[in-house]
């Protein structure tokens, strides 16, 4: 059995790629920001598995700190896309 | 700040200034926009006369000014440099005359005289580059300003032929510029120095100097029309007389010689050159191209078409004269720039006025027009004979010198014939003209008249400068003996590259 | 402790502040705020002059916790030119905006846009560079979606999208470097890294992830069409310093954070495929029928040059030829952000005098606007490399290393780079002569005009002949790292 910061750490990459997949195969701009955002979780999940000490420990407060930031920067960038897609949907289908 | 090191920078300041100026002026002021342009050519005259007296003198006159680590601007008089500046400033001022005349009541002519200045500023520039940086860097502003002229017209065929003109002038240029960036970082800052630095350094590649040489002379050689690189020049023919006469005479073909002269005598020194095995290519590259040049001026019955072929063979005589070693031969070579210069310019003039004043553009219209247009004419028949290499005109002098030169260094074999093989088609393509202009009928009516103006044949802006540029040929070569004459400069230019 | 760091990163942001509240004056805001702007970064790179590196501890807490801000050579020269470029498309983007509305929103994304970028040159931690590239790549799409139309739309989308990837990228870089090495701060890391696997991959995922950024080839795709499409002032932004912060932090991380895990493979990876963008993107302007557009992948060719300094800086020892290939390469780029910069502004003359910007059909607006043709010319001289420009300088410069590196495939892209970047710049200017004549006087629209002239100005005579200076000024001091360049 890997250790659980191993499985942690594997899990953010492989949903970066999956995310990372997304992107570039799917159409729909909805998609597409949706699939940024799992990319982005997996970079969190990363980040929270390098805060990791070990079982008892107090976590290293840096990388969660940095965390919080990404989610923020996260939200912020979705919203301006998606504010962006609903302008070119509502200029109608072309 | 001596005068020693503003006076380049003077001389170069003396047209970037008005034709900056120019810019700026509206179309309707006539007046300033002569004025600036006659003071502008009459202060570089007064200036470069002083710097003649300097470097005869043994003064010198250097400005510098570091761009980059490494890279210096410097503006440096010798006697190479002297005689090019000379050359440029004289044809600078009668050309300044000529296109006032040539392009009344035409529009855009603030344009027109602004890219003019700054035309000769870039000659000027290069003329007095005291390192090959400092040529590159004129030599490529050289090719900006002579862009608008080119295209001056406006029309779909007068901007095609300046887009052909900007092609082989940008290719070349990015050539000499490779070669002159790799020269630079194996051999350290080279500053022009008569006799050469190359021949000196340790431990440089011989092959990797030969490929440089290659680069160099193949990027001068587009500008100085050596043949397969000529393409361009029959097609910039499109331009205003005025710019042909500039472009033919002194400005780009003449730099493209003046840098093939420098880079063999000042940058590898002669001999050195010799001694890589370099001079033959050259020699043989210029002969092709003279011959070449006269037998498809054969065939042309476009005047200026039939100049600029003539042109494309004579600026290959310098060239010639850079692949023979031996004085004798530098010297015809050498004088040769100033000489094809003058003879070249007024047969530019004479062209231009034919059109201008008769709306004749081909030789087939030329029957009688010695009568109807003597002056010009007259002026006309002074060059061509010149070019042909007739004494007492200054084509003689040169091609006496090369000839001797050929001789003295063991070359005459192929030289020689060359040469008079060379006269022989100038003489077929030439005199059939001045015989069709002196001794046959006019027609009944010229394909485009203009009353005469006045008195004379033509207004006096068009029809002095060709005048006094034949005076000039005429006394290049009867005077050539004379303290101060182009022989007298290439003589002394000549002892000075050998003596090192 | 130099507090004066602040200042070119909290004036555009209290001005962009300023700017939302007193909507009906954000002009005079915006402007105003970027006249004092550039009075800041001036004393900064005084003050650098002066006395070297500067530094400055956010907060009073020293890096570790906290976040420098530090400045050198490199950080200053692109602090002065963004701040330059800033204020003259300021200028210009008074007599832009008709709409009152988009003016109320273009001002203070516009400040945004200033204090996101400083912030970034600035910024001597990894993640805040992070912060910083997202707050620059947020603000740059809102400002390119500016433009209306649905073409503008998509492409600011598009734009959107893959800044986003390359920013994730960055991130999942900057986790692994704080997993390796226990910090942040850039000169921390710089003395902490070594030639190992995870140095490489966090190297890789930034890089990558810059280079999206910087519309490097073949990942260049999103550029033209958002720089082709946004309004004149955002598009002379984006390509002459959004883009060119990408660049500056590749130089960073490559030059000061890896500088011990580098390999001369990857860096002429990089190299070929900026020669790759100069071919293509200097073809791609040749075929262009809009002038933007031609702009935009000229954008992508230049970059490609700078790109091509990389290998090249890696492979020639420290020293005066380095230092001067350095030089070379700082001069490219801020001849560029003042020349493409000029171009977009002129282009936005014609695209308002004509209604459009086909270059086919640019002869009467051409002669109808003889500044700004001029100014053309004069930005084409500094694109196509051709002396007076302080391109020409840096060329010569790149070509000087190329040959003493022995790279000699780096001559024949350069050569014909610039014989395309002549075609393509020749066969606008060619339209600019007609037989017809021209009405009226020289200037056309100061406040539109004026700028541009003196950008193309700065780019092709300043830049050429005045820039000695710069190479004195880049080793002046240390750089972020400590090692003196």
């Amino acid at each position: 059995m890997l250790p659980q910061e191993i499985i942690f750490g594997l899990t953010g990459v492989g949903l970066f790629v999956i995310g990372l997949r997304g992107v570039m195969l799917h159409v729909s701009a909805l998609a597409r920001i949706l699939a940024i955002n799992v990319c982005g979780a997996g970079v969190f999940l990363v980040f929270v598995t390098v805060a990791y000490r070990g079982l008892g420990e107090r976590p290293d407060p840096v990388p969660l700190a940095l965390v919080l930031t990404g989610i923020v920067v996260a939200v912020s960038a979705t919203a301006l896309a998606l504010a962006l897609a609903r302008r070119l949907q509502e200029g109608g289908d072309e | 700040m001596s005068l020693s090191s503003l006076l380049p920078a003077l001389i170069l300041l003396s047209s970037l200034l008005p034709g900056l100026a120019i810019f700026l002026l509206r179309e309707e002021s006539h007046r300033l926009r002569t004025a600036l342009n006659l003071f502008g050519a009459v202060a570089k005259l007064l200036l470069v006369g002083l710097m003649i007296w300097g470097v005869f003198h043994e003064r010198v006159f250097e400005t510098r000014w570091t761009l980059a680590p490494g890279l210096d601007l410097v503006l440096h008089a010798d006697a190479l440099s002297v005689l090019f500046v000379s050359l440029s400033t004289v044809l600078w001022l009668v050309t300044t005359v000529y296109a006032i005349g040539y392009l009344e009541n035409t529009p855009h002519r603030s344009r027109f005289f602004g890219f003019f200045s700054l035309c000769v500023t870039a000659t000027v520039g290069l003329a007095l580059a005291g390192n090959l940086f400092t040529f590159v860097i004129f030599y490529e502003m050289l090719t900006l300003s002579t862009y608008p002229l080119v295209a001056h017209k406006g029309t779909p065929m007068a901007v095609r032929g300046a887009r052909i003109y900007l092609a082989y002038t940008l290719s070349g240029g990015v050539l000499l510029l490779i070669g002159a960036v790799w020269l630079r970082t194996i051999a350290g800052p080279l500053e022009f120095v008569e006799g050469g630095i190359l021949g000196g350094l340790e431990g440089i590649d011989p092959w990797a100097l030969r490929w440089i040489f290659l680069l160099l002379i193949v990027g001068l050689g587009v500008k100085a029309a050596l043949v397969p690189l000529h393409g361009w020049l029959p097609q910039a023919m499109v331009a205003p007389a005025p710019v042909s006469a500039l472009l033919h005479a002194v400005a780009v073909v003449k730099a493209g010689a003046f840098g093939i002269v420098r880079v063999v005598y000042d940058v590898y020194g002669v001999e050195f050159t010799a001694a890589l095995g370099l001079l033959p290519w050259l020699g043989a590259v210029a002969a092709v191209t003279i011959i070449y040049g006269s037998v498809k001026a054969l065939s042309q019955d476009h005047l200026k078409k039939r100049l600029a072929y003539s042109t494309v063979s004579q600026v290959s005589y310098i060239a010639l004269g850079t692949a023979i070693l031996g004085p004798l031969a530098t010297i015809g070579g050498v004088v040769h720039l100033v000489h094809q210069g003058v003879m070249k310019i007024t047969l530019f003039f004479a062209a231009g006025n034919y059109a201008e004043n008769l709306g004749v553009h081909r030789i087939s219209e030329m029957d009688g027009v010695g009568r109807r247009m003597p002056g010009t004419t007259l002026a006309f028949t002074v060059g061509a004979l010149g070019m042909i290499g007739v004494p007492p005109v200054a084509g003689f002098v040169s091609k006496w010198y090369l000839g001797l030169g050929a001789v003295e260094a063991g070359q005459a074999a192929w030289v020689v014939p060359v040469l008079v093989a060379s006269s022989l088609l100038n003489a077929a393509y030439f005199l059939p003209v001045l015989y069709r202009a002196w001794f046959r009928e006019p027609p009944a009516a010229w394909p485009a008249e203009k009353p005469p103006a006045g008195r004379w044949e033509m207004p006096g802006a068009l029809l002095w400068p060709p005048v006094v540029t034949a005076v000039l040929a005429l006394a290049a070569g009867l005077f050539a003996a004379a303290p101060y004459s182009p022989l007298e400069w290439a003589q002394l230019i000549a002892s000075r590259e050998y003596a090192s | 402790m130099n507090s004066l760091l602040i200042w070119p990163i909290a004036l555009p942001l209290l001005g962009s502040l300023g700017a939302l509240v007193w909507s009906s004056r954000a002009h005079l805001i915006g402007v105003g705020v970027g006249i004092l702007t550039l009075f800041a970064s001036s004393l900064v790179a005084l003050r650098f002059a002066e006395q070297g590196g500067l530094e400055h501890a956010l907060g009073g807490w020293e890096p570790g916790l906290g976040i420098a801000l530090r400045v050198d050579g490199l950080a200053a020269a692109l602090l002065m030119m963004s701040s330059l470029v800033a204020l003259a498309a300021a200028v210009y983007a008074t007599a832009y905006f008709s709409d009152p509305v988009k003016r109320a929103v273009f001002w203070p994304l516009w400040m945004l846009l200033v204090a996101a970028l400083h912030a970034l040159l600035l910024a001597g931690d990894v993640f805040n560079v992070y912060v910083t590239l997202e707050l620059l790549g947020l603000t740059a799409v809102a400002l390119a979606a500016l433009g209306g139309s649905r073409a503008s739309l998509r492409a600011a989308l598009r734009y959107l999208t893959v800044g986003l990837l390359g920013s994730m990228a960055f991130l999942a870089g900057v986790a692994l470097l704080y997993a390796a090495y226990g910090t942040l701060d850039m000169r921390g890391l710089a003395g902490l890294v070594r030639a190992e696997p995870a140095a490489w991959v966090a190297l890789t995922l930034m890089t990558a992830g810059l280079l999206v950024k910087a519309a490097l080839f073949p990942l260049h795709f999103w550029l033209p069409p958002t720089h082709a499409n946004a309004p004149a002032p955002v598009s002379a932004a984006l390509s002459a310093l959004v883009v060119k912060a990408a660049f500056y932090l590749v130089l960073r991380l490559w030059l000061d954070v890896f500088d011990g895990a580098l390999t001369q493979a990857a860096a002429s990876l990089l190299g070929l495929l900026g020669a790759a963008a100069v071919l293509w993107g200097s073809w791609r302007a040749l075929r262009a029928e809009r002038l933007k557009l031609l702009a935009a992948y000229s954008t992508v060719a230049q970059l490609g040059y700078l790109f091509l300094f990389l290998p090249l800086l890696l492979a020639l020892p420290p020293g005066p030829g380095r230092d001067a290939a350095l030089g070379g390469l700082v001069l490219f780029a801020l001849t560029h952000g003042f020349a493409k910069s000029a171009l977009f502004l002129a282009a936005g003359v014609i695209q308002q005098h004509a209604g459009h910007d086909r270059i086919a059909d640019l002869g009467g607006t051409a002669r109808a606007l003889p500044i700004t043709t001029f100014v053309l010319a004069l930005s084409g001289v500094a694109l196509i490399g051709l002396p007076p420009s302080g391109t020409f300088l840096a060329k010569w410069q790149l070509m000087s290393a190329a040959v003493t590196t022995g790279q000699w495939l780096w001559l024949p892209v350069v050569g014909l780079g610039s014989l395309l970047a002549g075609a393509y710049t020749f066969r606008v200017l060619g339209h600019a002569f007609g037989p017809s004549e021209r009405a009226g006087g020289v200037l056309v629209g100061g406040r539109q005009e004026i700028p541009a002239l003196l950008l193309a100005i700065v780019a092709t005579v300043v830049l050429g002949l005045g820039a000695n200076g710069l190479w004195g000024f880049l080793s002046t001091g240390v750089s972020v790292t400590g090692v003196s360049s």
